[in-house]
């Protein structure tokens, strides 16, 4: 948890408010700057509760690559799912993976679980209360063992190159 | 004037492909078999849905109307953001209810089986993965979580 340092206990955030904030009503004009910025303000103060300390990005361009790859993945995953509802006559196997988390953040395990429910036919389903597995929820899948090797070595090696090494 | 033409051609596909997209996933969550896999449908398929249509909207007013197009970024930004914390949210609560799943799911998960859990869930794990004790975090909200975890 965050303690309050001052007016801004987490400076990206209300810079990320803020610009969200002019973004979203499309204009530069005095009286949107200052609503921006007393919202910028008031919203990290009343949420920095509920903030981790997010570790710091260490390689960038691994980072980009990274959001590259997934957003691809993405697109692979919606064609693999649209033709497993529409084709009647592919029989599906959904699974229930146990898959054992090599990070060890909280922040960078969020990450994983979100980039797993985005990604080829996988849903996270459940973080384990010790934080060392993760519950996964897999539309059809031939192999576990494989399924896991693909996640660790596509998704959670990058991750933890990215934030934790 | 033909670069016009073949630009709304190509607005057009995408605008087909989003509505096919967002049906699809539709479609996924209506008729698969049992709670957990219909989940996969609109986390999937609709998210491609939108995303055409975004695209399809960005060329449009980008290219046609010449506007910036800085509010479909943000549409896919929270998409991005909501949809799998949703979806993760969706498949907990439903391992909370104990859905039922279909019979050649394979896998056993914990959550499924009553014996295997403890007596006292914690809802969050703590960074160094020690058990929240009440000395450290004397909230009462979590003890009345505690109990009505206990009973369900």
């Amino acid at each position: 948890m965050i303690t309050p340092r001052s007016w801004l206990p987490i400076p990206l955030l209300s810079l990320l408010l803020l610009l969200v904030w002019l973004l979203l009503v499309r204009s530069l004009t005095v009286g949107h700057l200052l609503l921006g910025s007393a919202l910028a303000v008031a919203i990290p103060l009343f949420t920095y509760r509920f903030w981790d300390v997010q570790p710091r990005v260490k390689r960038p361009g691994l980072l980009l690559r990274f959001i590259l790859r997934v957003l691809g993945d993405i697109i692979v995953a919606n064609f693999q799912v649209a033709w497993l509802i529409i084709n009647p006559w592919q029989r599906s196997r959904p699974h229930f993976v146990e898959y054992p988390l090599m990070l060890e953040e909280r922040f960078t395990i969020t990450l994983l679980a979100n980039t797993i429910s985005l990604t080829p036919g996988t849903v996270s389903a459940n973080l384990r209360m010790d934080g060392k597995t993760l519950l996964v929820h897999a539309l059809n899948v031939e192999d576990e063992d494989a399924l896991i090797a693909e996640i660790r070595d596509r998704y959670e090696r990058p991750l933890k190159e990215i934030y934790e090494c | 004037m033909t670069t016009f033409v073949i630009l709304e051609g190509v607005i057009s596909l995408f605008l087909i492909a989003g509505g096919a997209f967002a049906f699809i996933g539709s479609l996924g969550m209506a008729h698969l078999r049992d709670f957990y896999m219909r989940l996969h449908g609109p986390t999937k398929a609709t998210t491609m849905g939108i995303g055409c249509t975004l695209i399809a909207s960005m060329l449009y007013f980008g290219v046609i109307d010449s506007q910036p197009v800085v509010q479909e970024m943000l549409i896919t930004l929270f998409l991005f953001i909501t949809a799998p914390v949703s979806a993760h949210l969706l498949a907990k609560s439903g391992l909370h209810q104990r859905l039922p799943h279909v019979d050649k799911t394979l896998g056993r998960p914990a959550e499924l089986r009553r014996e295997e859990l403890g007596d006292k869930p914690v809802p969050h794990p703590t960074p160094d993965h020690e058990h929240i004790t009440h000395e450290r975090s004397p909230l009462p909200r979590r003890t009345a979580r505690e109990q009505s975890t206990d009973e369900g």
